[in-house]
C-alpha cells in the first residue's frame, strides 16, 4: 500500500445553510465511506486561506492569499491507496468537484527507494 | 454525529436574530454578513474533524466570537443597538453583554422580537411571509421563490425592499410590552397561517418543500406559544388547525405531489399523533370568550381528520361551523366550500343551488376551484357535458402545474 495526499482547491462557492447542510452531509458520507474501505490515514486539517509568505534570502514575508481564490489549497488528507490510480479513482468522490473545486492527488515519496 | 434536519436553516435564523438585536435592526446585513462567516468557517472545519458533540452550540460560539469582533473593531465607526450602546463601549461590559445576549432565553426572546418586527404594519402580507422565511428560516432568496414557484428576480426584489423597509425601522418591536405585543399578534398569526397555506394549498409541485413550509410555521408558531403574551386562545386554535391540517397532507399529495380529491384519500396516511396533537391544542383553545376563525377552521379539520371514511364525514356539523365562518370572516371562498359540503349532505343539485346563490360569485371568477367544483357536481348530477365546460375552464385558470394535472384528470373522469 502506497500513502497519498489529496489537497482540496477552490469549491467555496456562497450557499445557503441549507445547501451548506447537504454539502457538509455529503462530504461526511464521503469520508465515512473512504475510512470503511481503510483507505484514511489521516484526516487531516482544513488550513485558513490567509497566511504569510516568506521568500529568499532577504526572508521578505508577504500577507496572503497567495493565489486566486480558486487555486487556494483549503485542506488536505492522507490517504492509503494500492497506487496513483487507485487513489485518483477515490478521489471522484469528493464533493468539492460538485462545486467548480479541484482534487491534487500527489503521491507521498517512499524512503527505501 | 449525525446533523439533524435543517439545522443550519434553523441555527441561521436564531443566530439573525440575536446579531440583529446586539448590533442594532439597521445592521440586519451585517448580522447577516457574521452568519455566513460562522457556516463557512463550522463548513471547513467540520469537513475534516467532524460534526462536534453539539453543533448549535459550536455555530452559536462561533457567531458569537465573531460579533466581539466586529463590535470592538467597528464601534467608533458604527452605531450599535442603541438599548445596549453603553455596555457595548466600554470593555467591561461589552463580553459579559454578549455573552447574556447569547443565553438561551435571550435569543428565544430575540427569535420572537424577529417575527414580531418582520410582520410590520408597513410591509404586504407577502413580504411579511417572505421576510420571515428568508430572515428566521433561513430559506435563500432562490429556495423562497422554487417554494412559490416564482421567479428568482421577483422574490429578490421583495426581500430586498422589505428588508429596507426593516433595517429602516430604527428599532426592532419591543415585546415586553403587553398592549404591543396583543396589538400586533393578529398579524404575526396570519402571517404564520399564510406560511402554513402556502405549503398547505400551495403551488409547489415537491411533496417535500410543501411539507418543509407547513413544518416551519408550525415550528414559528410553538415559538409564540412559548411566550406568555404569545399563548392565548387564538394562538392554540392556529396551531391546532395547522397540526389538524398537517395531520392530513401526506393523503392530500400523491407520491408525486399531486392533489389527490377528498373521497379518494388514503386515511390509513393520516398522521395520528398530529392529530391527536391537534384535539389538545383544539381543547386548550376552547378557553376564553373568543372564537375566532382559526377556531373554526380548526374544529372543521378536526371533523374531516376524525372521519374514519369519507362518507361517515358528519357534513351537519361542518355546514354549521361554515356558518359560523360567514358570521365571522365571510368570503365568497368560504361561502363556496359551505356549499360543498351541502352538496355532500343533501346531494349535488343543492349544492349547485348554494354555489349559484353566492353573492360577489363573481370575485371567484378567476379562482380555479370554483369552477372545478362547479364540474364536479355537474358530474354527480351526470352532466357530463356541463361538468367538462367547467372543468376547461378551471385547467385554463391553473396556477400551477399540479392544479393543472389534477383537472386534466378530472376532465378525463368526463366520458
Amino acid at each position: 500500500m502506497n500513502e497519498f495526499v489529496f489537497l482540496y482547491r477552490g469549491g467555496q462557492a456562497g450557499r445557503s445553510p441549507e445547501q451548506a447542510q447537504q454539502v457538509m452531509q455529503k462530504w461526511m458520507a464521503w469520508f465515512k465511506e473512504l475510512a470503511e474501505k481503510g483507505h484514511v490515514k489521516d484526516r487531516g486539517q482544513p488550513l485558513e486561506r490567509t497566511g504569510r509568505l516568506v521568500a529568499g534570502k532577504r526572508k521578505t514575508v508577504t500577507d496572503g492569499p497567495f493565489a486566486e481564490a480558486k487555486d487556494v489549497v483549503g485542506g488536505y488528507t492522507l490517504i492509503v491507496a494500492k497506487d496513483l490510480e487507485e487513489a485518483a479513482e477515490l478521489s471522484k468522490g469528493c464533493p468539492i468537484l460538485e462545486f467548480d473545486g479541484q482534487v491534487e492527488v500527489r503521491p507521498v515519496m517512499k524512503l527505501n527507494m | 454525529m449525525e446533523l439533524n434536519e435543517h439545522l443550519f436553516r434553523h441555527e441561521a435564523g436564531r443566530m439573525v436574530a440575536t446579531l440583529t438585536r446586539i448590533f442594532g435592526v439597521h445592521n440586519l446585513g451585517l448580522a447577516e454578513d457574521v452568519v455566513q462567516d460562522a457556516f463557512c468557517r463550522a463548513l471547513e472545519i467540520w469537513k475534516f474533524r467532524g460534526v462536534p458533540e453539539n453543533p448549535s452550540a459550536w455555530l452559536m460560539t462561533t457567531a458569537k466570537n465573531r460579533a466581539l469582533d466586529v463590535l470592538r473593531r467597528e464601534r467608533s465607526a458604527r452605531t450599535f443597538a442603541p438599548e445596549l450602546t453603553r455596555q457595548l463601549e466600554s470593555e467591561w461590559t461589552l463580553a459579559p453583554t454578549v455573552e447574556e445576549e447569547f443565553g438561551l432565553a435571550a435569543v428565544r426572546d430575540d427569535e420572537l422580537r424577529m417575527m414580531f418586527s418582520c410582520c410590520s404594519l408597513r410591509l404586504s402580507e407577502d413580504a411579511q411571509v417572505a421576510l420571515i422565511l428568508h430572515i428566521l428560516c433561513g430559506f435563500s432568496v432562490d429556495e423562497i421563490a422554487s417554494a412559490f414557484v416564482s421567479s428568482h428576480a421577483s422574490i429578490e426584489k421583495r426581500i430586498t425592499r422589505s428588508k429596507k423597509v426593516l433595517a429602516g425601522s430604527k428599532k426592532l418591536f419591543d415585546i415586553s410590552g403587553a398592549e404591543d405585543f396583543a396589538r400586533r399578534l393578529p398579524a404575526v398569526q396570519r402571517a404564520l397561517y399564510l406560511l402554513f397555506n402556502e405549503g398547505y394549498h400551495g403551488a409547489s409541485p415537491e411533496k417535500a418543500v410543501r411539507i418543509e413550509l407547513c413544518h416551519e410555521a408550525m415550528r414559528l408558531t410553538s415559538m409564540l406559544l412559548k411566550n406568555p403574551l404569545g399563548a392565548t386562545p387564538s394562538t392554540y386554535a392556529l396551531a391546532a388547525l395547522m397540526s389538524l391540517n398537517a395531520a392530513r397532507l401526506p393523503a392530500r399529495l400523491d407520491v408525486s405531489g399531486n392533489l389527490t380529491a377528498l373521497a379518494d384519500q388514503d386515511r390509513s396516511q393520516f398522521d395520528q399523533a398530529l392529530a391527536e396533537e391537534g384535539l389538545r391544542l383544539l381543547e386548550r383553545a376552547a378557553t376564553g370568550p373568543e372564537l375566532t376563525d382559526y377556531h373554526v377552521e380548526a374544529a372543521i379539520a378536526w371533523v374531516h381528520t376524525s372521519a374514519q371514511r369519507t362518507e361517515d364525514t358528519d357534513w351537519t356539523t361542518i355546514i354549521s361551523l361554515y356558518d359560523k365562518l360567514m358570521a365571522i370572516r365571510p368570503s365568497p371562498i368560504v361561502a363556496l366550500n359551505r356549499a360543498i359540503a351541502i352538496a355532500q349532505r343533501e346531494g349535488p343539485r343543492r349544492g349547485l343551488e348554494e354555489i349559484h346563490a353566492i353573492q360577489d360569485s363573481d370575485r371567484l371568477a378567476n379562482y380555479p376551484f370554483y369552477h372545478a367544483a362547479l364540474g364536479e357536481l355537474e358530474i354527480d348530477s351526470g352532466h357530463l357535458e356541463d361538468a367538462r365546460e367547467h372543468l376547461v375552464v378551471a385547467l385554463k385558470l391553473a396556477r400551477n402545474p399540479m392544479e393543472r394535472s389534477f383537472f386534466e384528470h378530472r376532465i378525463g373522469a368526463c366520458r
